[in-house]
């Protein structure tokens, strides 16, 4: 009889438990919530000494955070993520900086969604060059590639139909372009002002800028289309004489720009094509980007896997003589170039990987060379290495200023 | 025509003529390794959709052992190949990367990667069918849905594995990029649940064994293994899959499975 009424308080406990944690995890599956982080220290080294004063002459070590907070709720359907980001640096006051990468809202219904906030938006897909990537400013201080871009505020509504995605984006709030200060490399011997900026639009950083584009999978191809009004994300810089020195001042015009972009993946080849056309007050201009991919499976009778890629650029300014240009009048670097690269990915627990790449100008005498290698150690560390070098032989090339700047990076990533 | 038709008729009456009793034996082992798997993948029919979390542990013979998080969303598709969406959680490196895949039974699949890094959605080629998987040793091809018409059959015999009498039938793959010549699977004659596969390298050697354990039954029709684990006898190296939390019918649709919801899949 004790033992049965025993039984009988541990079963009602038991109940109570169970109850209480169907009650929790019904809160907890209301919202959901995650944390990650990516944290790194990097170092990067330069062969030789500065060409300009008071650039830094070999080594600038820097520290970056960036954390991500996420949290959904209806099943998914709704969500909020938050990005900061944090970087360090010990040579360069202009590398030490912040932004918040990502604060928006998503809701998703069956057949649209919108996205209000801080965002990024990629679009394009060569690899050597980003023409049709518009949305996003880049943050030139992050790395040489032009690939970090910082947020942008915007209400982007996505219409998904049988016969693409459409996309709407409200771009409110220019993020103006980040510079390396004087003492910064990679960088000729005039620095950008960042205190020195001037708009076309008398709206100035409040111009609101607008862009709509159709996306499409149509069997093997993969199609991209739009138009984008607003204020150009790469700036006109002309030098200014203050005093005694010289500074380059920032000046943004308002553009009107189509772009498209096509994928064909046939087989083992993708094919590539991006092309954009920009109009604004001061001129008009074509440029394109066009090339292949092409996959080697299990090479050297093992486990990697060789990409090949190569890729054309062009664009129909040609080579600009900045010394008798126009003002208004921009300048292309990649006018006649041509890529080579070579991905080797080694498909090992560490997931080990190396990419050379080769760019060329054709018109001129310019090259400039990388190597990128990276492996992961344990769970949650990864190492990566980065070589650049550049050469350059003529002062009209826009590389000539920077052809002293080899350089080599290494870096150690945490992940949490 | 009709004379081209009337020899090739002619020519084939010949060919059985010739090719006595052990050609009949052969076809009607092909008839019934084609019907074993038919009745396979009848019976995994209608389930609609699910969602299932795994983990993978990697193991290298020095018995050095790496983790693998990945959720994964299925849809089946009506007379064409499932779409599915996996979700990376770990390594922490590549946590947020998400894969498309349209699967078709013989066409090649259509597939899209998300780089969260980047934020941008790469199409890919789906021609890499024997690669590893994230450095496992499963390779794409292992991890694909089962379509009838992705092999030929051939039925050898009647086998007990795990306790179980099962069909042993040879695949071959129709696909020339397969990694493979050909798979021994053995099902097991209760309920066609596959118990066992050993794979056979472009040299015809043993290269796999692959085995199913812990199966659970969902929806009072649905098999699904806990436990897949892979061993390369060529390398040394073994890949445990584990699954978890398995649902079905949760009501996912075609629209859980574009680009949109690529770029948001957590």
């Amino acid at each position: 009889m004790i033992a049965s009424n025993t039984q009988k308080t541990l079963l009602t406990a038991g109940k109570q438990l169970l109850v209480l944690t169907a009650l929790l995890s019904s809160v907890a599956d209301a919202v959901e919530f995650e944390f990650s982080a990516k944290a790194s220290v990097e170092h990067r080294y330069f062969f030789k000494a500065a060409d300009y004063d008071p650039q830094l002459n070999h080594g600038q070590l820097s520290a970056m955070i960036e954390p991500e907070l996420y949290w959904s709720w209806n099943n998914g359907a709704d969500s909020v993520v938050f990005s900061p980001f944090y970087r360090l640096d010990n040579q360069d006051d202009n590398r030490e900086h912040g932004d918040i990468r990502e604060l928006a809202y998503v809701h998703a219904a069956d057949d649209w969604e919108i996205r209000l906030g801080i965002r990024k938006e990629f679009w394009g897909v060569t690899e050597f060059q980003h023409l049709v990537d518009v949305i996003n400013q880049t943050d030139g201080v992050e790395d040489f590639d032009g690939e970090d871009k910082l947020g942008q505020q915007m209400i982007n509504l996505s219409l998904v139909n049988d016969w693409g995605i459409v996309d709407v984006f409200l771009l409110p709030g220019f993020r103006e372009r980040t510079f390396s200060s004087e003492n910064g490399r990679l960088q000729g011997p005039l620095v950008v002002d960042k205190n020195n900026v001037n708009y076309q639009s008398s709206a100035g950083q409040q111009h609101l800028d607008v862009a709509l584009r159709w996306s499409h999978s149509l069997g093997d191809f993969d199609v991209g289309t739009y138009w984008f009004h607003g204020t150009n994300r790469e700036p006109i810089l002309t030098p200014v004489v203050e005093g005694s020195t010289v500074t380059l001042q920032q000046y943004y015009n308002q553009m009107d720009q189509l772009g498209v972009d096509v994928q064909a993946t046939l087989g083992d080849w993708l094919w590539k094509f991006e092309s954009i056309y920009r109009n604004t007050n001061y001129e008009s201009f074509v440029a394109s980007q066009v090339g292949f991919e092409y996959s080697f499976i299990g090479v050297f009778d093992s486990n990697y896997d060789l990409g090949l890629l190569s890729e054309y650029a062009w664009d129909s300014r040609g080579v600009v003589d900045l010394s008798t240009v126009n003002f208004g009048e921009s300048s292309s670097v990649l006018q006649n170039d041509i890529f080579f690269g070579a991905r080797l990915a080694f498909n090992d627990m560490q997931s080990s990987e190396v990419l050379i790449g080769l760019g060329s100008d054709l018109a001129h005498s310019a090259t400039s060379f990388l190597l990128e290698a990276s492996r992961r150690f344990g769970d949650s560390v990864k190492l990566s290495i980065d070589v650049r070098l550049l050469q350059s032989a003529e002062a009209l090339d826009s590389a000539y200023t920077i052809r002293n700047d080899d350089h080599a990076q290494l870096a150690l990533e945490w992940y949490f | 025509m009709l004379n081209k038709k009337t020899l090739l008729m002619a020519l084939s009456a010949v060919g059985i003529l010739l090719t006595s009793q052990a050609a009949t034996a052969v076809t009607d082992a092909e008839q019934q390794g084609l019907a074993i798997s038919i009745e396979a993948k009848k019976r995994d029919l209608g389930w609609g959709d699910s969602t299932a979390d795994m983990q993978m542990l990697l193991r290298n013979k020095h018995g050095q052992a790496s983790s693998r998080e990945i959720k994964i969303k299925s849809l089946e598709v009506a007379a064409d190949g499932d779409k599915s969406l996996t979700i990376f959680n770990k390594p922490r490196d590549v946590k947020g990367t998400a894969f498309l895949s349209f699967s078709h039974p013989v066409a090649a699949d259509d597939q899209w990667l998300f780089l969260p890094a980047l934020k941008r959605v790469k199409r890919i080629s789906s021609r890499n069918k024997s690669g590893p998987f994230m450095g496992s040793e499963f390779a794409f091809e292992d991890l694909s849905s089962f379509e009838v018409e992705k092999y030929r059959y051939k039925y050898l015999s009647d086998e007990e594995v795990n306790g179980l009498l099962s069909f042993k039938v040879e695949q071959y793959p129709v696909d020339e990029n397969s990694g493979y010549t050909k798979r021994i699977v053995w099902l097991d004659k209760q309920e066609y649940r596959i118990q066992k596969v050993d794979f056979y390298d472009r040299k015809n050697s043993l290269l796999k064994t692959l085995s199913f354990t812990h199966y659970k039954q969902y929806l009072g029709q649905y098999w699904r293994a806990d436990v897949q684990s892979m061993v390369n006898h060529q390398n040394g190296k073994s890949t445990e899959l584990k699954w978890s939390n398995y649902q079905f019918k949760t009501g996912l649709k075609d629209s859980d499975f574009n680009r949109n919801s690529l770029k948001r899949a957590r």
